[in-house]
């Protein structure tokens, strides 16, 4: 069997686990500005401190296992992306002692909400840039990086770094409709319905961006017969659309965040579609990066062991928070 | 190159040893701090004496701040070594990636996980439940340590590989690659560490109380476990460090020969320098004070020993003596007076005074943050120690290095130092002023038996985050 191939599904799914479940956490930071009052924002963030920590937790083995499965791609992209993965990493640094600094000052707390939001704003948005900046390609020579260190910086990764920021606040604040009640939930079905608006804009905008960015993307989705079987994602797409308008119309508690990761899941494959087996785009392949088979198999026992228990534990912890945030019942 | 900036070699360099030795406090802390919860904890539920449930929830907040900083600083490290070390990354991630990986699969995700559960969940999942997620967490920091030593130990003392025609370190024998030689000490040392940190810490708390209140139940019983473990644990540290002084002669001995300032060869037997001033460019020690034969004693048991120096090893494979030298001196100076601290507590616990002695108490506050000085001086010996090398022998740390321009690491280096000092200045702040209340003892008792509230759309526990470190 093919290990590079398993080994690419197993980061796959790790970084869509990254995405979605952090995607949530950061997204609901980003919506702090837009809920005023001190109750509100108290609930908001007891709703996510039990597994913000586990959450992120996907990110470092994303990069984790991109190191150990395909070292070279690791090498290459990582000084490619200097600047934003170090932005996003301090942004990361902010939202993350925010959910313990928060609750110990009275006369900071101001302070370290900005930083909360700040920080995961500048995450976010780092996250995208980065998405474009690998998407556009990367110069290389040999088995090195050899572009300047601001290519990062394209109105492409721009678009795609707000657009990942929009796409989060969505999973937010339909993580916000699940978890509360009251005027609280109101303000999240409103946020909701626009923030979904600007996701299916950005959406739209990514995509046509992407398939006019490289004339191999563009053969990737319109050839025939490719195009059978890529129509079907933004098919699916504006169906999902449509369900997430009329969830939110209904009032559902859980039908409008189960689609909204159904969105995040279908932009993933349109992603795989235009870049898959590359890593590097039309440089590196998945079997140009892959580690040896001996390091691949090390690994893959771990995992195949491990990997079903952290999604036990991790669904036990996600099962002992269920429910509505009690807004009475503060933790610190 | 502009003349402006320094070297980007020594910029990437500098930019890994500080974020390394900020990120070192955190986990040098918490493992220790985790396993402190647990035995808590299991003290309270075999004996239900209040005392150490208060001390539980104590501490727990402390280790929250504690643990917070050191995912996020740890994060920052996971990414380094591709952005800053990416031809490493690419040559010897085959080797140490999966070790690393299996870091984040049998550690971070445990720690994490359970950690909610930890703080949040005592009256969602009930007392024996939860003392399984406390254990979880304190396992959790242990599994970590243990692989992140099995990488660091590859690098030290490298072995169980080969090396294919790209120049990548190919695994043969995986093994060999996670039981180096000098893993075991290595493990051990830090273990050890970790736990006289804690240890130092949660005495210094308690010698805090006790100076303005001696009837404190809570500061009375951590200061009394605290100085146990000072006393059982100092001396064995003692012993492990100097095993794993042995396993460095053994391996590296030319990172020993930096430590003991030996630039020159003693054919019959080296002297033991207390002091002097290491001259890198003269290669000599100045103004060196030394007791005759006493390295070869220590180092070989014998103390007609003949011990090379530098003078045998080509100039530019020399680590930087002086930083090497100094650090040692710092740890093991240090050493000393941790175990003489624990020497002055069982004396005086011994003599019925342990909580009586105002001067034991001060020592014992300035003696609480020794244990992180100790962990950072002792990882700077060991790592500037391998220097010319990343990984022993093999690879040259100027043949590691990104190819990023040197004013990007510049401005990297200056973001994460000014973010460094205020985002950590501000936990050290917080958990300091945590640490200055006096532990209580009329916290409510978490409870699984807390009726449950009636809980809107769910049924069930959906009361909500508890009390626990209210």
């Amino acid at each position: 069997m093919d290990l590079t191939i398993v080994w690419i599904g197993l980061i796959g799914i790790a970084i869509l686990a990254y995405v979605i479940l952090d995607g949530f956490d950061l997204g609901l930071a980003i919506l702090f500005p837009f809920f005023r009052k001190r109750q509100d924002r108290d609930v908001m963030m007891n709703s996510v401190a039990p597994v913000w920590d586990g959450n992120e937790t996907w990110l470092i083995l994303g990069g984790g296992a991109l190191f150990a499965a395909f070292p070279l791609a690791y090498a290459i992209l990582m000084p490619a992306v200097y600047a934003p993965v170090t932005a996003m990493l301090l942004g990361l640094i902010f939202r993350g002692v925010a959910f313990e600094y928060r609750w110990r000052t009275e006369r900071l707390r101001v302070f370290w909400e900005a930083a909360f939001t700040g920080g995961s704003f500048v995450a976010a948005l780092a996250q995208g840039i980065t998405l474009g900046a690998i998407l556009q390609g990367v110069d290389i020579d040999g088995r090195e990086y050899s572009g300047g260190w601001w290519d990062w910086l394209t109105p492409f990764s721009l678009l795609t770094g707000i657009s990942v920021v929009v796409g989060y606040s969505l999973l937010g604040a339909c993580w916000l409709i699940m978890k509360t009640r009251g005027s609280l939930q109101d303000k999240a079905f409103r946020l909701a319905r626009w923030y979904g608006i600007g996701m299916l804009l950005c959406i739209f905008a990514v995509s046509l961006a992407t398939v006019f960015l490289e004339e191999s993307y563009y053969h990737r989705w319109f050839d025939f017969p490719a195009i059978l079987l890529t129509s079907q994602i933004p098919l699916l797409t504006a169906i999902a659309a449509f369900a997430l308008f009329w969830a939110l119309r209904k009032r559902r508690d859980y039908a409008p965040f189960l689609i909204a990761l159904s969105l995040f899941g279908l932009t993933f494959a349109g992603l795989m579609v235009s870049i898959f087996p590359y890593m590097v785009p039309n440089r590196i392949t998945i079997w140009d990066a892959a580690a040896p088979h001996s390091s691949q198999l090390f690994m893959l026992v771990g995992a195949a062991v491990l990997l079903p228990i952290i999604i036990a534990y991790t669904a036990y912890s996600y099962w002992v928070f269920r429910g509505k945030v009690d807004p009475d019942a503060g933790y610190h | 190159m502009s003349s402006f900036f320094p070297d980007a070699l020594l910029l990437a360099r500098f930019q890994f040893a500080f974020t390394v030795a900020f990120h070192i406090i955190f986990p040098a802390f918490s493992i220790g701090v985790a396993s402190y919860l647990a035995v808590l904890e299991g003290l309270w539920l075999l004996t239900k004496r209040q005392v150490y449930m208060d001390l539980f929830k104590y501490w727990v907040k402390i280790f929250a701040i504690a643990f917070g900083m050191g995912v996020v600083s740890g994060l920052v490290m996971s990414y380094q070594f591709g952005t800053n070390w990416s031809v490493f990354s690419d040559k010897a991630g085959p080797v140490v990636g999966p070790l690393m990986a299996y870091e984040v699969l049998s550690a971070f995700f445990l720690e994490a996980g359970f950690l909610g559960v930890m703080l949040f969940g005592m009256n969602k999942v009930g007392p024996r439940l939860h003392y399984v997620a406390t254990l979880a967490v304190a396992i959790g920091t242990f599994f970590s340590a243990f692989w992140i030593l099995a990488v660091n130990s590859w690098m030290q003392t490298p072995q169980g590989f080969s090396i294919n025609e790209v120049g990548q370190f190919v695994p043969e024998s995986w093994l060999a690659i996670i039981f180096t030689p000098s893993f075991p000490y290595r493990l051990v040392h830090m273990l050890i560490a970790a736990y006289l940190t804690t240890a130092l810490v949660v005495g210094a708390v308690g010698a805090w109380h006790l100076l303005r209140d001696r009837a404190n139940a809570g500061a009375r019983t951590m200061f009394s476990m605290a100085m146990w473990m000072l006393v059982i644990v100092g001396p064995i540290q003692v012993l492990a460090g100097d095993a794993h002084g042995l396993n460095t002669l053994e391996h590296q001995p030319v990172k020993i020969m930096a430590m003991e300032g030996h630039y020159e060869s003693h054919a019959d037997g080296a002297p033991l320098y207390l002091f002097g001033l290491p001259d890198q460019k003269a290669g000599e020690l100045k103004y060196a004070l030394g007791i005759p034969h006493l390295g070869s004693l220590i180092l070989k048991h014998d103390p007609n020993a003949p011990m090379d120096g530098l003078d045998t090893v080509p100039r530019e494979l020399w680590p930087p003596v002086p930083v090497v030298f100094w650090s040692f001196r710092v740890m093991v100076g240090l050493g000393f007076l941790m175990v003489g601290l624990g020497a002055w507590a069982l004396l005086s616990r011994l003599r019925g005074k342990l909580y009586a002695q105002p001067w034991l108490f001060r020592a014992s506050l300035l003696m609480g943050p020794a244990g992180f000085i100790a962990v950072v001086a002792g990882w700077i010996t060991t790592e500037v120690g391998r220097q010319p090398y990343t990984v022993y022998g093999h690879l040259l740390t100027a043949d590691s290095a990104s190819p990023i321009a040197a004013p990007a690491l510049a401005a990297s280096l200056i973001a994460f130092v000014l973010i460094y000092f205020a985002v950590f200045a501000a936990g050290t702040f917080y958990m300091l002023r945590l640490m200055g209340h006096p532990p209580q003892t009329d916290e409510p008792e978490p409870s699984p038996t807390v009726p449950k509230r009636a809980a809107g759309l769910m049924p069930g526990p959906a009361e909500g985050p508890s009390n626990l470190s209210r």
